[in-house]
C-alpha cells in the first residue's frame, strides 16, 4: 500500500459525508424552492445528525446496534472501494450486504411498521439490484474490465455508447436516492410512509449512523455516474448536477408507486432499455 | 467525542415535531398543518412534522385529553427519546376549554403529561403556533444539557420499562 492510496482512502472517508450531507441540504432548498417554500439552511442535514446523535439511546434490541454499524461501514467500504478504483462487482456485492443488513435491523423489532417497511426495502433490492448489475456488466462489455483503474483508460466517454444504459442507472438511483415515485420503504424530508418504513424503530444516535451511512450512499451512487464521462472532468461535474437535479425535479413531480407499479414498471423499462444497448455494442 | 456545544446548538436547530390530536374539533389541527405550507414554512427554522415518536423532539397536543386517549398520549410521550418537549395548542389542550366539565374529559394536557409551552386561543393563528413551537426551543435547550449530564425526567413508573429495553 503506497502514500496515494492512503490519502485516497482518507480523503473518501472524510471527504464523503461532508459532501454527501451539502448535497442532502443542496437538494432540501432546492425542493424547498420548487414548491414555493423557502426552505431550511444548506447545513440543515449537518444540524439534524448532530441533534440525533446527543438524543437519547433508546433501543428496541442489540441487533438494531449492530446492523446500523455494519450499514455504515459497508457504505464506507464502496465509498473507499471506489477511490482505490477498485472491481465493480466487489462494490456493488460490498452495497448488497450494506442494504441487507439495514433491512434485517429493521426486521429484528416486531413493530408492524418497521416489518412492513423491511419488505418493501426488499423489494427495491430486488427492482434496482438487476439493473445495476447490468449497468455494470454493459460498462464491461464496452471497456472489457469491470475494474474502476481500467474503465478510467478507456478513451471515449462511456455516456456515448452506453446512453441507454445511464437511464437504467437512473432508475437505480430514484430507488437507491429514495426519492418519488420509488420511495416506498421510507422517504426523506417530511414525507411519511407508513409512519417511517424502514427507519422507524431506529432512533438517536442509530438514526444518526444510518443517515450518515445515506451521505456515502449518495457519493457512490453519484461516482457511478461521473463514470460515464470520465474523460473530462468540468463536463464529468455538469453531468452528474444535471443528474441530481433531474432527480429532485421528478422527485416534485412524482405521486409514490406501489410497490407492483415499481416492479412492473422499472423491470420492463429497465430490460427494454438494456437489451436495446446491449444490442447497439454488439452491431456497434 | 463531538463538543457538547455543539450538540446544543444544533438541538434549537433541528426540531422534529409529531403532532398528536386528542379528540380535537380539527380547527387547531388544520391550524397547526397550515404552519407547513409555503406561507408559514417551518422547515426553514429545521422543523420537520415526522409520523414517529421515536424520531420527534416536541409533541404537539391539540384537544381536550378524555379518558379513552390519555393512555395513547402517555404512551406517545414515553416513546419519544431524550430530551423533549410538549406544546399543547389550543384552549382544550391548554386547560379542556369549553368541553372541561363534561363527564368523559380529564382536562387539559397537562393533567396526563407535564407540559412545556401553552399556545391559547380557539383556534390560535399559526403565527402563535409557531411562537409557542419557539418558546419550547429555549425548555429545549435546558434539558438538552441536563440530559447531556445524563438525568432524565420520566413520568413515574416508566422509567424502568424503557431501561428494560
Amino acid at each position: 500500500m503506497n502514500m496515494e492510496n492512503i490519502l485516497a482512502i482518507a480523503l473518501a472517508v472524510l471527504l464523503s459525508p461532508i459532501l454527501g450531507g451539502v448535497v442532502a441540504g443542496l437538494d432540501r432548498k432546492i425542493t424547498a424552492r420548487l414548491q414555493g417554500r423557502y426552505g431550511p439552511p444548506i447545513l440543515q442535514p449537518f444540524y439534524d445528525v448532530l441533534k440525533l446523535i446527543g438524543k437519547e439511546k433508546m433501543i428496541v434490541n442489540q441487533w438494531q446496534i449492530l446492523c446500523a454499524y455494519v450499514y455504515l461501514m459497508a457504505a464506507v467500504l464502496t465509498v473507499v472501494l471506489m477511490a482505490l478504483q477498485s472491481d465493480l462487482l466487489l462494490i456493488f456485492f460490498v452495497l448488497a450486504v450494506g442494504g441487507v443488513f439495514l433491512v434485517i435491523g429493521a426486521l429484528a423489532a416486531p413493530s408492524p411498521y418497521s416489518q412492513i417497511g423491511a419488505q418493501r426495502e426488499l423489494i427495491q433490492m430486488l427492482t434496482y439490484e438487476p439493473l445495476l448489475i447490468l449497468v455494470f456488466v454493459s460498462i464491461y462489455l464496452v471497456t472489457g474490465s469491470y475494474k474502476i483503474s481500467e474503465i478510467l483508460k478507456f478513451p471515449e466517454p462511456l455516456l456515448i455508447p452506453l446512453a441507454l444504459m445511464y437511464i437504467v442507472l437512473g432508475y437505480a438511483l430514484t430507488i437507491k436516492l429514495r426519492k418519488s415515485p420509488f420511495d416506498i420503504s421510507t422517504s426523506h424530508h417530511a414525507h411519511q410512509e407508513i409512519v417511517k418504513g424502514v427507519l422507524t424503530e431506529y432512533s438517536g444516535p442509530y438514526l444518526a449512523i444510518i443517515e450518515i451511512a445515506h451521505w456515502y450512499e449518495t457519493v457512490f451512487v453519484l461516482g457511478i455516474c461521473a463514470l460515464f464521462w470520465h474523460t473530462n472532468i468540468p463536463i464529468m461535474v455538469a453531468l452528474v448536477t444535471l443528474t441530481y437535479l433531474a432527480e429532485i425535479v421528478v422527485d416534485n413531480i412524482c405521486a409514490r408507486l406501489t410497490w407492483r407499479w415499481m416492479l412492473r414498471h422499472v423491470w420492463s423499462a429497465g430490460l427494454l432499455l438494456s437489451f436495446a444497448n446491449y444490442t447497439w455494442i454488439y452491431v456497434r | 467525542m463531538i463538543p457538547k456545544k455543539l450538540i446544543g446548538m444544533a438541538r434549537t436547530k433541528s426540531p422534529w415535531l409529531i403532532h398528536l390530536d386528542c379528540s380535537s374539533c380539527n380547527g387547531c389541527d388544520i391550524e397547526v398543518l397550515a404552519c407547513l405550507t409555503p406561507l408559514y414554512d417551518v422547515e426553514r427554522f429545521g422543523i420537520l412534522n415526522v409520523g414517529n415518536p421515536k424520531h420527534a423532539d416536541i409533541l404537539v397536543v391539540t384537544g381536550t385529553v378524555n379518558h379513552r386517549n390519555q393512555r395513547v398520549l402517555k404512551n406517545i410521550y414515553d416513546q419519544m427519546p431524550e430530551p423533549k418537549v410538549v406544546v399543547a395548542v389550543g384552549a382544550c389542550g391548554s386547560t379542556g376549554g369549553v368541553f372541561r366539565d363534561s363527564y368523559n374529559v380529564v382536562g387539559g394536557v397537562d393533567k396526563v403529561i407535564p407540559v412545556d409551552s401553552y399556545v391559547p386561543g380557539c383556534a390560535p393563528k399559526p403565527e402563535a403556533i409557531i411562537d409557542g413551537i419557539v418558546l419550547a426551543l429555549e425548555k429545549l435547550a435546558e434539558k438538552g444539557k441536563r440530559v447531556d449530564q445524563g438525568i432524565f425526567e420520566r413520568l413515574a413508573g416508566t422509567r424502568d420499562a424503557i431501561t428494560a429495553r
